[in-house]
């Protein structure tokens, strides 16, 4: 194992570039400008910016998308000329009547279950950072690593619709209809993925690093 | 544009002997490690850093595969859906164009970047980068075109594309006889030849080649 120094690199004054991880002293700038990676040359912070306000709000937003994604229909089947919209969760109800067990499962999981999950656990990441929490950094660091990969999961159902509508277009017969649920669903996994992004899993320890400022 | 590196917004880079924790910014002197190996930080468990053998010809060799792949799986049509002596084809494209024609262009947005322009730009980046290393020649403009690559990571959603294409088969199957094209199979080969080229690459000695010109 590598030796520890008993420093975090920002209180060094050392900035971790976020694309080549090189480390950089930061000196103090004239306001406005900003300072870059010597060897890359992207933009150095010593912590994400504005990240608590960021991913705040684009969680929020995610909230209120999430409505529209559950509640208007994902796509509608016309055939024989009348036409049933489906919702997320009809959909599911679909497969388990049609006794597909595993994708009724699979679907459900990563369209329902898993934006749920991301959501409430981005909320609880930001919650406890905002309040400078102690407990537990290592789980709440695990938690972001887990919300920053499972989310794209979700897109599923998106990229399933993109299939069903360039196959079953048989005119009288049969089409199918992308619904705005659609729309709102992937703009739900959009945002929530720019909001684990913006997320800063540094501060979660930053806390720990000023046992006298709470 | 890139501003001048002996401007005064670039800090002096600290020597490569320290390396600090991307999740909890905890500070480590760095040590050579073995092939093979991996540093990881001992107070969240993150990946510090890795030797990987022979990591550029390994990866550039994946990555041209995962080229191939990627034109098979956007030439050949995904699915063949035969109905009533009707038959229609879908491929990656049509599935776009088909959500295009319909008016939800936003959604055809979300599944055309995820699908196809992510994975195909960060597939070229790549090669654009490590096919000059291997011949010991260093591309223009490598510094940025490398950093692109880590952006686009998460937005190329190939696996996810090829659950949402085989939940959209096993809903079809029921009422149609649903064929899988060769795209199918080069898509599945695509996404192991992706996650491949991800295991076998080793930013750091890609950095490393950048230093020796400071």
């Amino acid at each position: 194992m590598n030796p520890a120094l008993p420093v975090t690199a920002a209180r060094a004054a050392l900035a971790r570039c976020h694309a080549c991880h090189l480390l950089s002293r930061m000196k103090p700038l004239a306001p406005g400008s900003h300072a870059h990676c010597p060897r890359c040359g992207a933009a150095l912070h010593l912590r994400k910016p504005d990240s608590l306000a960021r991913a705040w709000a684009l969680t929020l937003a995610a909230y209120i998308l999430y409505i529209p994604a559950n509640t208007l229909p994902i796509m509608t089947v016309v055939s024989m000329g009348h036409g049933e919209p489906d919702t997320i969760l009809s959909g599911v109800r679909v497969l388990i009547a049609g006794g597909l067990w595993p994708l009724a499962l699979l679907v459900f999981f990563a369209s329902v279950v898993v934006p749920v999950l991301k959501l409430l656990a981005l909320t609880c990441l930001l919650i406890s950072v905002q309040r400078k929490s102690r407990w537990r950094p290592r789980d709440r660091t695990v938690l972001y690593r887990i919300t920053e990969v499972v989310g794209r999961w979700s897109m599923i159902d998106v990229f399933m619709i993109s299939i069903l509508v360039a196959l079953v277009k048989l005119g009288a017969i049969a089409t199918i209809e992308p619904g705005a649920g659609a729309l709102a669903f992937a703009a739900v996994v959009v945002v929530t993925m720019f909001a684990a992004m913006s997320f800063d899993p540094r501060l979660i320890w930053d806390a720990l690093e000023n046992p006298d400022e709470r | 544009m890139m501003s001048d590196p002996h401007s005064p917004t670039f800090p002096p880079p600290v020597t490569d002997a320290l390396v600090a924790c991307h999740d909890c910014d905890l500070l480590y002197r760095k040590r050579p490690l073995r092939e093979g190996e991996k540093a990881r930080c001992v107070r969240c468990g993150a990946l510090l850093y890795t030797r990987k053998p022979n990591s550029i010809e390994r990866s550039l060799t994946l990555a041209l595969a995962a080229l191939i792949l990627f034109v098979l799986a956007n030439v050949y049509p995904l699915l063949d859906f035969q109905f009533q002596g009707r038959a229609q084809q879908s491929s990656v494209l049509s599935g776009v164009r088909e959500l295009y024609a319909q008016g939800m262009w936003a959604l055809a947005v979300v599944v055309f970047v995820a699908s196809i322009l992510a994975p195909l730009l960060k597939i070229l980046a790549l090669l654009y980068v490590l096919l000059p290393l291997h011949f010991g020649r260093r591309p223009w403009w490598m510094a940025q075109v490398f950093r692109w690559i880590e952006t686009l990571h998460p937005w190329a959603m190939t696996e996810v594309y090829l659950l949402g294409v085989l939940v959209a088969f096993v809903k079809l199957s029921d009422i149609a006889t649903i064929v899988p094209g060769v795209a199918l199979y080069s898509f599945a080969a695509l996404i192991v030849a992706m996650a491949a080229t991800d295991a076998a690459l080793e930013p750091e000695a890609i950095w490393e080649r950048l230093e020796t010109r400071r």
